[in-house]
């Protein structure tokens, strides 16, 4: 096992998008373990994607079982992930791994139905939501070469305004 | 040697005002740092940190001309620290309640009561005008833990106004 190296913004290759995954052979398992062990290595990380690392394929970890009170579904290898249902939106606060010392408030889907495969290549769906389904956005972003700091926004033009309006609207 | 200064420059808003100081700014060879600008009512505000090579004098000088055609009051003091190293919120507390004399500093009363360091404060009043209601969004930290500040706001619920507290669970990928 490797720890990798994280690429940093500006690297221009965050901007990449991802290819998706079609071998589930040695080179990829050895992949994973790499990355499982550079994402345990970044601060407080709970979730790590492959472009990050310079390897352009859809492939993610999230974990969030640090946090034991939220919902979590344990280590889970994403590979070729896709939400194929979406509700609610909410808004909380991240930071990544490839932009140091900077966090900012980002809105979500605040729940998922989420389909991968996993390091075997099993299909999977889950149903998550909140903190889990926060992390899964964010690294599903890396894999179109999007990253949190387009998408960060200030409450008092978003939800702010939102909640607003509907008030107005209940009267 | 580079100096960190804090700009303040406000006046009636009206288009062009971000990039003629920024311009003025460049022009004078300052580097710009965190920044909040914001119409607030009919007015622009701008504070900004910017790192300079020369005195305060030197960088007011750069910023009058601007500042008297645009019709900005501007104000220039030195001030440290680098732009890294921020500071984290770790809770989210959002009031809202009809508008009245007193509400904001009630809040920020029982919040410095509880040890609450506030990072960021955006306030808005919406509502229709006969009825006007007051938002107000805080971000910081909670440095007694949540329970202090539970029972710092629970006299403030009592009085109508509505406040609602959310860990922030900073999430880093
Ligand atoms: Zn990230």
């Amino acid at each position: 096992m490797a720890t990798l190296e994280i690429l940093k913004y500006p690297d221009p290759r965050l901007k990449q998008e991802s290819v998706e995954v079609e071998h589930f052979d040695d080179d990829l398992q050895r992949f994973l373990d790499d990355l499982e062990e550079t994402m345990g290595d970044g601060p407080g990380a709970v979730g790590i994607a492959a472009p990050q690392v310079g390897r352009f394929q859809r492939i993610a970890i999230v974990d969030i079982s640090s946090k034991p009170k939220l919902v979590n579904h344990g280590r889970m290898f994403l590979i070729n992930p896709e939400i194929v249902e979406w509700d609610g939106l909410a808004v909380g606060r991240e930071g990544c791994l490839s932009v140091p010392d900077y966090t900012g408030n980002v809105v979500r889907a605040e729940r998922i139905k989420l389909r991968y495969l996993d390091r075997d290549g099993n299909e999977i769906e889950i149903d998550t939501e909140g903190y889990e389904a926060r992390a899964v956005q964010h690294e599903m972003d890396h894999l179109d070469g999007m990253l949190f700091v387009d998408r960060v926004v200030s409450r008092r033009h978003d939800l702010f305004r939102r909640k607003h309006y509907k008030q107005r609207g209940e009267r | 040697m580079q100096h960190w200064y804090m700009l303040t420059l406000v006046g009636h808003d009206q288009p062009g005002i971000v990039a003629r100081v920024t311009a003025a700014l460049f022009e004078a060879g300052a580097n710009l740092g965190e920044a909040s600008m914001m119409r607030l009512g009919g007015e622009f505000t701008i504070m900004l940190r910017a790192r300079y090579d020369g005195g305060v004098y030197a960088l007011r000088g750069h910023l009058e001309p601007i500042a008297d055609a645009l019709g900005l009051h501007l104000h220039v003091d030195a001030c440290d620290g680098e732009p890294q190293g921020h500071v984290e919120p770790d809770v989210r507390i959002s009031v809202s309640g009809a508008d009245r004399p007193g509400i904001v500093s009630e809040v920020a009363g029982a919040l410095a009561e509880a040890g609450f360091n506030i990072l960021e404060l955006e306030s808005d009043v919406a509502g229709s005008a006969d009825k006007p209601i007051y938002l107000i969004h805080i971000e910081g930290e909670a440095r007694q833990g949540s329970d202090a500040l539970e029972a710092a706001l629970a006299p403030l619920r009592d009085k109508g106004v509505d406040v609602s507290m959310q860990p922030i669970e900073l999430m880093v990928g």
